[in-house]
């Protein structure tokens, strides 16, 4: 299994280099979501797990698949469609942050109104 | 429309025209109404069975009528009668039109209360009608569950408890049903739910082995079978009046009736070779419930362990297995229905007026109420199994054909059924001595009313049913007898 | 003679309609009714007689008639019950003896009962009693004795509690049902093993000698003694419940709580009989079949007279008195059937067993109406409130006296014939018993004169007012049944009733005549001694045998032993646990699957957080968990 590190000294980038980066990025965002606090945080590390699956269907297409071309129109249509995601995303954080006045996590577990609104009654 | 159904289809009318109902008086006309003609039927069909048997119809069930309803399962929607059918229609008119009246005041909403009523009512005639398991078990289900609103709303003390536990206790039961009744479809290589084109077939004994006690057993829970009796002495505490009638009268008559059309007729195999677990079981209840009632200080209580006793009878006899003794069980089912109909009617008029059931709170009321009074004795001699009344036919057919086998296993368990003559004697003895005779033991009871003309209707029709089936039980017995031969031949198989 | 189906519908018509009109009509109507209806039976029931025991006898043997029959429940092919009438020598004697004291009751009562509260309710029970008994002497077979038996022993209950009011007539009324129920569950299962045997329960079969109807049972035997042996024990255990015989003589006593013309009908002549005439119907089959359980009864009797002689000689209530004397004089009828052989002269015990029925009938019924008459005009039961009656009520003296006598055993009143021959009878059997009922006979005499000396003479009691004789209507059936106990001793009984039906002249053993006359005069001269005037000696007795006195007076604590069993055993230690079981275990572990569900339900709901990072986290787990699955499995 190690003998794939050996191509990394001949000079030509192996594809596991660029799987290897991909999956640090991918966990790196899976454990940010699982443990931030932060509603923006969460969204950010959720733009890393995208960013990381793109890099995968780009290598895959270059290295696997040299002659076609759809693992690059894919990745370009995941990065539009995060856009649109996040755009939504952050509409609905506005909104949570204007009932809350926060926009932590944690505060989000009731299905029942806002808590800021039962202070109120 | 197949004559049979019409007995569906009068209670559904019902509850459509109680839709329409606005004021009490018209709730309860519609009420009457539907159960004399539930009644008048019921006497036709009587005597069309009769007539078409001396005519020498010999098919193992009359008046038959069949639809495929799901074509996948060979689920038909099947009905017919034989003896036996007939004789429980007879008892669900009879105790329907009584309940009805002991109903008439009912308070809050009768409407709702009359609509799932019937509702019960539809489930119990469609059940008894169904010789299709499937259909069996739909109308098994659709007897269950208003139990649980009407116990809960209309019912006294710890009503929502009771119902809880009486509705999940024989969801219970009939969770261990639906399995029982889907291995018998699967395993009796019949293809179809009809239960007389499965009785043909033999289904495999290993099989048998864990589908008679599921099904037995899950019929059984209904039929007060120990030890899963104990939904009834709260249940039946907290019921209202109709519905502690037709349930203690009739639905814990589906029990018997299920564990003898479905376990004992389907799979006589392992009926002969499991009945001994279940004798002991049975012959439990019958000394149990006879020798808890005798310490009870509810009124309700003492009659609902009763009804755990002598319904504990009914499945005793059937697992003895040869004719007499089904006979008996039949009969059984038949007298114990109408008898605690009339206990738990009457309990009902006395807790209406002195508002206790609590016998060491009550007495001298023979007295202050004569007519329900003396009805209250005329039912305890019932229980105690008074020759003239139904108790005592029932009962003693049952001995004598217990007794039958001989080996000292049977016999010895039936000298222990038996001396429960002795416990109930002195149960009853005990009620009816603290609360009709004795000294009044509270003032205001002194300025008690009564039974009102609806209370009597209701009273005297169970007592002249009573003393009829008493007085002249070769008919009904003969009917029964006739219609068992199919069963116990397929059970000397 | 399908006339005398009338015998027994008329009653239970009387009943039906006297029951359901009760207090809408006047009382006299009830009275007149119910004691017309008797009269009519009464008439059609001697003619009966008369026309039986003139045409029945074909050859010198009275044959069995069934008048009526009707198959009524059907259980197996072989067995069924049905309802009939069944005419033979006893059951026509019974016919007669019924009929006849019932009327007399019904003629008593329309005075004794005059203005009590339920006097309808009272009439239409009385009816029901003699429908029901009449029903039981004529059963054709041993199931409809059974369902008569039911119904006699439940108009005994609706009788004896008849003062509903009042604590002790419901708790006697309880008694005398549920020690009577214990018995009968006895008579049931000897009834279900004789007719599994037999296959049969016609008593004209099973009575028949055939051999073949008992072929089933030779040689099955279980414990050690035969099926058969079994079958007529448990059979005699019902008996022995009505007929009180110890242990099961307890509700006797208490019974006394009903009024008392009921106690001369019920627990004097007619129910309590019930056993002794089943044993009699069934004596074919204890002869030859089951001997040594027909020597059984006679000890028990003779025991069971003994302990009832004894008791009746401390007893201070009038009724008790007379009623532990019905206890003995009945044991003394199971004695006579028990030592009785078949036919002839063997079977003088048999015959003098139902020919002391019938005297015994006449004169406690005369003896407890008697009693009625004494208590109407003192109104209490007990000795010591009574005293020097005879100036005030003459015919009651002397029809009393008359009885005391008969009871006795002097000649020529009925009483010592038939007492006579049931004495040579055992006699004849082991002469111990003999010596033994003769010594019974005696304490018969004696406290038979010590209550009516106490009633009749000695010191008045302060009355309120002055007592003064009874009514008409109390005074005509004293009269008349005086006359019988007088002249029925010189009916030649064996002409009318033997065991086999043969017609046989009685004689008298003129030395045990002789023995058993002097036994009764010394025993009335003892107890003339001791109570016709005031006298020490009955004190002094008293506390000489101060131990034997005391458990005596409290009747040998069987009582205690009655309540012990039910209240301490029954009711606390049997009834109260399997309640507790039921509501505590059984109901506790249904209960528990809902606790359990609860609770697990509960620690479930953890799961859902509401914070979608959690959830998110399970899915990554699960994905992980699938993933390997499919990669590694």
């Amino acid at each position: 299994m190690f003998d794939v590190f050996s191509n990394f000294t001949t000079g030509i980038i192996p594809m596991e280099g660029y799987i290897i980066v991909s999956l640090i990025m991918f966990f790196a965002g899976v454990y940010g979501f699982l443990s931030r606090k932060s509603l923006l945080m969460i969204l950010i590390s959720i733009e890393l797990i995208l960013n990381a699956a793109d890099i995968n269907f780009v290598v895959f297409n270059r290295y696997l698949y040299p002659g076609q071309l759809e693992g690059f129109f894919f990745a370009l249509f995941t990065i539009a469609i995060s856009a649109c995601e996040t755009a939504v995303a952050i509409a609905i954080v506005i909104n949570i942050y204007r009932n809350l006045n926060n926009v932590e996590v944690d505060s989000l577990n009731e299905l029942q109104e806002p808590s800021l609104e039962s202070e109120k009654k | 429309m197949n004559f049979l159904s019409i007995f569906v289809l009068i209670p559904l009318l019902m509850m459509i025209g109680l839709f329409f109902a606005k004021n009490r008086s018209q709730i309860n006309f519609i009420a009457a109404t539907g159960s004399v003609i539930l009644l008048i039927l019921t006497g036709i069909l009587t005597y069309m069975y009769l007539d078409a048997r001396a005519a020498g119809d010999m098919a193992e069930m009359l008046f038959r009528a069949d639809t495929v309803w799901y074509a996948p399962f060979n689920i038909h929607y099947s009905v017919g009668v034989d003896g036996v059918s007939v004789a429980m229609i007879i008892l669900t008119s009879i105790i329907v039109f009584t309940g009805v009246f002991a109903s008439w005041r009912i308070d809050p909403l009768p409407k709702e209360f009359f609509l799932w009523f019937f509702l019960l009512t539809i489930g119990v005639y469609g059940f008894f009608i169904s010789i299709d398991l499937f259909t069996m078990f739909m109308y098994y289900e659709i007897a269950l569950i208003p139990m649980y609103l009407l116990i809960g709303v209309w019912g006294t003390g710890a009503k929502e408890y009771a119902a809880m536990k009486l509705t999940l206790m024989l969801m219970g039961g009939s969770a261990l049903l639906l399995v029982g009744i889907l291995g018998i479809y699967f395993l009796s290589g019949a293809e179809s739910m009809n239960i007389l084109d499965i009785a043909q077939k033999t289904i495999p004994l290993s099989a048998q082995y864990y589908l008679f006690p599921l099904t037995f057993m899950g019929f059984g829970v209904l039929g007060a079978l120990f030890p899963f009796h104990t939904w009834s002495p709260d249940g039946h505490a907290s019921a209202p009046t109709a519905v502690s009638m037709l349930h203690a009268g009739v639905l814990m008559k589906l029990g018997g009736y299920g564990a003898f059309r479905v376990a004992m007729y389907l799979m006589p195999e392992a009926a002969h070779e499991m009945a001994w677990i279940f004798l002991i079981l049975t012959g439990i209840s019958v000394i149990y419930g006879a020798f808890s009632a005798v310490v009870q200080t509810d009124l309700k209580y003492i009659n609902a362990y009763s009804s755990v006793s002598h319904c504990g009878l009914v499945l005793f006899a059937i697992l003895m297995m040869n004719e007499t003794a089904m006979t008996g069980a039949i009969m059984q089912m038949l007298s114990h229905g109408l008898m605690t109909a009339l206990f738990f009617a009457l309990i009902g008029m006395i807790y209406g007026r002195t508002h206790t059931r609590d016998i060491r709170l009550m007495g001298g009321l023979m007295k202050v109420l004569p007519f329900l009074g003396v009805s209250y004795v005329i039912a305890g001699l019932a229980s105690l199994g008074l020759p003239g009344l139904s108790g005592f036919v029932a009962e003693m057919t049952i001995f004598v054909g217990s007794f039958q086998e001989t080996d000292t296993f049977h016999r010895v368990l039936t000298i222990v059924a038996a001396s429960s003559i002795v416990i109930t004697a002195v149960y009853i003895l005990r009620v009816v001595g603290k609360i009709l005779f004795g000294k009044v033991q509270d003032a205001h009871h002194e300025e008690l009313t009564d039974a009102t003309w609806w209370e009597r209707i209701s009273v005297v029709t169970l007592i002249i049913a009573i003393i009829a089936l008493g007085s002249l039980p070769l008919w009904i017995s003969n009917m029964i007898h006739d219609s068992l031969l199919p069963v116990v031949a397929n059970l000397m198989r | 003679m399908e006339y005398t189906l009338l015998i027994l519908i008329l009653p239970l018509l009387s009943f039906t309609v006297l029951g359901l009109v009760d207090s809408k009509w006047k009382p006299q109507v009830a009275g007149t009714i119910g004691t017309a209806v008797l009269a009519t039976v009464a008439i059609l029931a001697y003619y009966t007689a008369y026309v039986y025991f003139t045409t029945a006898n074909i050859s010198g043997e009275y044959q069995k008639i069934i008048a009526f029959q009707t198959e009524w429940v059907r259980f197996t092919e072989h067995l069924h019950i049905d309802l009939g009438i069944l005419l033979d020598p006893i059951s026509v004697m019974m016919l007669v003896v019924i009929s006849t004291v019932s009327l007399m009751v019904h003629i008593y009562s329309l005075s004794y009962m005059h203005g009590e509260k339920g006097f309808e309710r009272y009439y239409a029970f009385l009816s029901l009693f003699t429908f029901s008994m009449l029903g039981l002497v004529v059963a054709t077979n041993i199931f409809q004795m059974y369902i008569f038996w039911e119904l006699v022993g439940v108009s005994s209950y609706l009788l004896i509690g008849f003062y509903y009011t009042k604590p002790e007539a419901v708790a006697a009324s309880k008694k005398a049902f549920i020690v009577t129920r214990f018995a009968d569950l006895g008579f049931l299962i000897g009834i279900l093993i004789l007719s599994f045997y037999t296959k049969t329960f016609d008593f004209g079969i099973l009575t028949s000698g055939q051999e073949s109807v008992f072929a089933g049972a030779t040689g099955i035997s279980f414990l050690g003694f035969s099926v058969l042996s079994w079958a007529t024990a448990l059979i005699f255990i019902g008996g022995a419940g009505k007929s009180a015989m110890f242990p099961l003589h307890i509700w006797l006593p208490d019974a006394m709580e009903g009024p008392t013309p009921v106690s001369a009908l019920i627990h004097a002549a007619t129910m309590v009989v019930a056993g002794v005439y089943l044993v009699a119907r069934l004596f074919p089959v204890y002869y030859f079949y089951t001997p040594e359980v027909l020597h059984g009864i006679a000890y028990v009797g003779a025991f069971t007279a003994l302990f009832a002689a004894v008791i009746a000689c401390v007893q201070t209530d009038i009724k008790r008195v007379l009623a532990f004397s019905t206890i003995s004089q009945i044991a003394f009828m199971m004695v006579g059937l028990g030592v009785s052989g078949m036919g002839g002269h063997h079977g003088l015990g048999y015959m003098a067993s139902l020919f002391h029925l019938f005297t015994h009938a006449m004169f406690k019924a005369l003896l407890f109406l008697g009693a009625g008459s004494v208590i109407h005009a003192v109104h209490s039961n007990e000795m010591s409130k009574m005293g020097g009656l005879r100036k005030y009520m003459p015919v009651t003296h002397i029809t009393f006296l008359i009885a005391c006598l008969a009871i006795a055993g002097i000649p020529p009143f009925s009483g010592f014939f038939s007492k006579d021959e049931i004495l040579t009878a055992a006699f004849e059997f082991n002469p111990i018993l003999g010596a033994t009922m003769s010594f019974i006979a005696g304490l018969t005499a004696f406290y038979m004169f010590r209550l009516y000396y106490g009633i009749f003479w000695g010191k008045e009691h302060k009355h309120h007012h002055t007592p003064h004789e009874s009514p008409f209507a109390m005074k005509l059936p004293l009269l008349f049944l005086a006359l019988v106990t007088i002249f029925a001793g010189f009916i030649p009984f064996g002409e009318f009733v033997t065991n086999d039906g043969a017609l046989y002249e009685i004689h008298l053993d003129w030395t045990i005549a002789g023995i058993s006359v002097a036994v009764a005069v010394i025993s009335i001269l003892l107890a003339t001694i001791m109570y016709r005037k005031e006298s020490k000696i009955p004190e002094k007795l008293e506390v000489s045998f101060a131990g034997l006195h005391k458990s005596a007076s409290k009747r040998f604590y069987i009582d205690e032993v009655y309540q012990f069993i039910t209240k301490k055993i029954i009711f606390k230690n049997i009834s109260t646990p399997i309640a507790w079981f039921d509501r505590h275990v059984i109901d506790a572990t249904m209960d528990g699957f809902a606790k359990v569900t609860q609770w697990s339900s509960a620690r479930l709901k953890g799961l859902q957080t509401g914070d979608v990072q959690d959830y998110a986290y399970t899915i990554l787990l699960g994905a992980l968990i699938i993933a390997g699955l499919v990669i590694f499995i």
